[in-house]
């Protein structure tokens, strides 16, 4: 035990003597963190649009004094002719246009209906989604306004609500994804190079005849990346929180346990790159490139991993970070407990476990 | 037999990196493997503390046996690889205490056996390892390998690279520790070094040329060696070689030990063939051949 | 500059913040002499050499090299001379021809030329079969040898070794320095540092080098007769113990 516990000193005094690690360690997380945050946005303000009112009427106005009003439109222009529709949008400024039907306010007395038209650049389905909600939910919220005091005939009217994200705050998509990709990233890197590191200053000789059992050298080596991953992890939660507003709806502590136990995982994926990987720029490479793409395509962060091909579902299973997101999003966004998690937990649990296992197995205890 | 090496082989590829090596060290003897860069030293050196699989032959370390006891052999043997393996961001002390810890001991416990070594360093204790200078590394490096009073201790081309004064302390050590029943074996380069060994092995090429005291190894040299000098020594290095007599011309210093195929010759007629070269201030004396000396013929 | 000078300084002086690493040394190298630069790690030899190649400027004093001043005409030191050193001369991945030719190429050869003594080097190392071998798969002697060829290849009038021969047998090291006796016979001056105090005898003088000081300077056989010592090594350790 004083053996173990005098390697792990050691490992403590590289971690603190080495600046660059020190750097990697805490400075990149809360960097890619703020500028993900910020500069990534689903959200749109003062988007561009253009309006064509053929009705020109008192309900008309109303509609347009409303859409103005709101932070994420700003009317540019008025067109006159259906032929202007594509003209402002080929000029590109516009992002969508607006077209009111002749006799607005007549239609909606007489037939209680009239119609609307959003049409949305979509270029950039995405934007043009949003567009979309956010037009909708302004008008419902202008036709529930006005149909407060009116009894109509049973006016079925879809609504689309969205859940847990109701103003759909892309914010609240990054965050997880971009704390799983950091963690695993950062822990992955830093623990792939360190038994490279010991392999090139020619350390490892010495630790290899000596006493030392492969098992301690291992565990001795995750154990102060995790203290120090676990401060980075709630260094991305509070800012996650208190900057972006992202709340959380379950329980943090489950989420310190979770976050935890990804953390764990990781680097014993770290570690088993460490054992392959002769020197520490390879072990590098392989972490940056090796895990970088299958966490950003296949986890779900970015690209829901239902609507992928079957074959490449499959494949996401092996991607810790795919299990992480889910349990991660759960806990933050749905505030579910440990009992609609556990399955994920479980499979986490016995991927560090494989890990551990292989890279024990797989540390040389001799030079070949 | 504090070390027996039987028909050790051992292969890279197609590079044959040690060749059927065979002998033995008494315990508390200091004997040296002297050999050049490539000879096998570090090859041989990494087999006997387990670090490396044979692929043929076999050996015992401290009576325990390469293969079946490797972990008993890890436990009782101090290594100092080529280049000091140290930790260069971990101070003199905290290196220490580290190699300590991990062999289950502490710097205390032995200190009676590192403490004329250590406090040369001592003044240094809080400088870290990576700003010491060669000498204090290899200082450095020695206390770690004994730190936990091994029996036999490896010593893999320790003064390498070091100034001639470090190289001279270093050895002193060693002799010092020597006396205290510790069997060590001693790898390099320097002819020179050879001397100070009670055995040694020559080494050249994954080969054993030879293995015997300093002194025998001397004695056994077949030839008379002469040392030649003459104003030009690179028109004398020419013309010896032209000699159609002459066995072995080799550069030392200011001189060129010579040697000639016959038995007895008269150095007199080898004055005036220089002479008729054009050489003057022409020197032939009869030496003592070195273990260099010894190291080229056998090596030829 | 007197024409027999080769390298003359004077009070050349090198300061890293309050530490001295040389001292105002003064010494002069002739022209085809076998000059060896010694001293212990840390005494402040490769930082002089530094300044006499031209990669370093000097804090104070003077020295000419090959007739250029190293403070102000440090390019054209450059262009007069040779340089190897044990920690890099060659690239590993290239065969010895593509060696040849880009340090040709780098000294400003001719491709004729450099055909011409592409020839001339292989032929007198004997590598004719071995001319598109990797350098990094030969034997270090044979690296050795063709590096110091290499640094010849302009013909230039000094070559600085720097610790030029490593832990090979001492039947390659002899060779190599038989080489540097034939150049050192044509014309060319050597100046070389090395850690083998046996070397140090094959030099015509040497000076040694303690803490920034050049405290010794003579050829090794008036040195080991003022220090009453057997071997170079000898008078290094009797000087150092001071």
């Amino acid at each position: 035990m004083k053996r173990f516990r005098g390697f792990i000193i050691k490992e403590f005094y590289h971690i603190f003597r080495d600046k660059r690690s020190l750097f990697i360690l805490f400075g990149m997380p809360i960097a890619q963190i703020l500028l993900f945050g910020f500069a990534i946005t689903n959200e749109i303000n003062n988007v561009d649009i253009a309006v064509l009112d053929h009705s020109k009427d008192a309900t008309s106005e109303e509609i347009i004094n409303k859409i103005s009003a709101s932070s994420y439109f700003s009317i540019d222009q008025f067109i006159e002719r259906e032929f202007d529709i594509e003209t402002v949008f080929k000029q590109g400024k516009i992002k969508a246009v607006l077209n009111i039907e002749k006799d607005f306010s007549k239609k909606l007395i007489k037939e209680s209906k009239a119609e609307l038209l959003i049409i949305t650049d979509a270029t950039d389905p995405n934007t043009a989604n949003t567009i979309y909600n956010y037009v909708t939910a302004i008008l419902q919220n202008y036709q529930q306004s006005k149909n407060r005091n009116i009894t109509t005939p049973y006016q079925i009217t879809p609504q689309t609500r969205m859940v847990y994200n109701p103003e759909l705050k892309s914010v609240f998509m990054f965050v997880p994804g971009v704390m799983t990709i950091i963690l695993m990233l950062v822990s992955a890197m830093m623990t792939s190079i360190s038994i490279t590191r010991e392999k090139e200053l020619g350390t490892m000789e010495i630790l290899l005849v000596s006493p030392l059992k492969p098992f301690q050298v291992i565990v001795g080596k995750v154990v102060p990346y995790i203290f120090l991953s676990v401060i980075n992890a709630i260094v991305i939660v509070v800012l996650s929180i208190f900057i972006f507003k992202m709340p959380v709806e379950g329980s943090l502590f489950l989420l310190g346990l979770e976050s935890v136990l990804f953390i764990i995982t990781a680097l014993a994926l770290g570690i088993l790159i460490s054992t392959i990987a002769t020197t520490q720029q390879t072990a590098m490479m392989i972490s940056l490139m090796g895990l970088m793409l299958p966490v950003i395509l296949l986890s779900g962060f970015i690209f829901p991993i239902a609507s992928m091909p079957l074959i490449l579902q499959i494949i996401s299973n092996i991607v810790p970070a795919k299990w992480f997101i889910i349990i991660i999003k759960g806990i933050m966004l749905k505030g579910v407990g440990l009992q609609f998690i556990w399955k994920e937990t479980l499979i986490l649990l016995g991927m560090t476990v494989f890990f551990i296992g292989l890279s024990v197995k797989k540390y040389k205890i001799r030079l070949e | 037999m504090s070390i027996v090496v039987d028909a050790i082989s051992k292969s890279y590829k197609s590079l044959k990196a040690l060749n059927n090596i065979s002998f033995d060290v008494k315990e508390s003897e200091l004997f040296g493997l002297i050999g050049p860069d490539g000879a096998g030293k570090t090859t041989l050196f990494r087999v006997l503390v387990t670090l490396l699989f044979a692929d043929e032959g076999k050996a015992t370390v401290a009576g325990f046996d390469l293969v079946k006891d490797y972990k008993t052999i890890r436990e009782s043997v101090g290594y100092m690889p080529g280049k000091f393996s140290l930790y260069q961001d971990l101070t003199v002390e905290e290196n220490l205490k580290f190699f300590a810890t991990i062999f289950g001991t502490t710097i205390e416990e032995n200190y009676e056996l590192i403490e004329d070594i250590y406090v040369q360093i001592e003044p240094f204790k809080n400088r870290r390892a990576g700003k010491l200078s060669g000498g204090m590394k290899q200082k450095l490096a020695l206390c770690c390998a004994l730190i936990h009073k091994p029996t036999v201790l490896f010593l893999d081309e320790p003064t390498t690279g070091v100034d001639p004064v470090s190289r001279k302390e270093f050895w002193d050590m060693i002799k010092r520790l020597q006396l205290k029943g510790i069997t060590i074996l001693v790898s390099t380069p320097y002819m020179d070094e050879a001397a100070l060994c009670d055995r040694i092995a020559l080494i050249q090429d994954g080969n054993i040329l030879q293995i015997d005291t300093p002194a025998a190894i001397i004695k056994k040299y077949p030839k008379l060696i002469y040392n030649v000098r003459a104003d030009n020594m690179y028109q004398l290095i020419q013309s010896l070689k032209l000699y159609e007599h002459s066995h072995s011309v080799y550069p030392f210093g200011e001189f060129v030990h010579y040697t000639d195929k016959r038995t007895n010759f008269n150095p007199d007629h080898l004055k005036l063939y220089l002479t008729e070269k054009l050489l003057s201030n022409i020197t032939v004396e009869i030496t003592e051949p070195t273990i260099e000396d010894a190291f080229m013929e056998l090596a030829k | 500059m007197e024409d027999n000078k080769v390298i003359e300084v004077k009070g050349l002086t090198k300061m890293f913040g309050d530490f001295t690493a040389v001292n105002a040394i003064t010494f002069d190298v002739k022209k085809g002499e076998i000059f060896g630069f010694l001293g212990a790690n840390g005494a402040g030899k490769t930082t002089a050499m530094k300044m006499l190649i031209g990669i370093s400027k000097p804090t104070a004093g003077e020295a000419k090299v090959a007739g250029f001043d190293v403070a102000s005409e440090a390019e054209d030191i450059k262009k007069n001379i040779g340089y190897m050193s044990q920690k890099f001369a060659l690239y590993d991945d290239l065969t010895v021809k593509e060696n040849i030719t880009f340090f040709g190429g780098i000294y400003g050869l001719t491709r004729a030329r450099i055909k011409e003594k592409t020839n001339e080097l292989i032929e007198e190392l004997g590598l004719q079969h071995h001319t598109d071998k990797l350098v990094g798969s030969l034997p270090l002697g044979w690296k050795q040898k063709i590096a110091f060829s290499v640094s010849l290849l302009h013909e230039p009038k000094i070559v600085f070794l720097d610790e030029p021969t490593g832990g090979v047998d001492p039947i390659t090291r002899r060779q190599f320095w038989e080489m540097i006796y034939k150049s050192a016979n044509k014309g060319t001056t050597i100046f070389v540092t090395t850690h083998y105090m046996d070397e140090a005898e094959y030099c015509d003088r040497v000076s040694i080098m303690v803490n920034g000081k050049v405290e010794a300077l003579d050829t090794p056989k008036r040195l080991k007769e003022q220090f009453n010592a057997e071997t170079m090594n000898d008078v290094f350790l009797k000087l150092a113990r001071g």
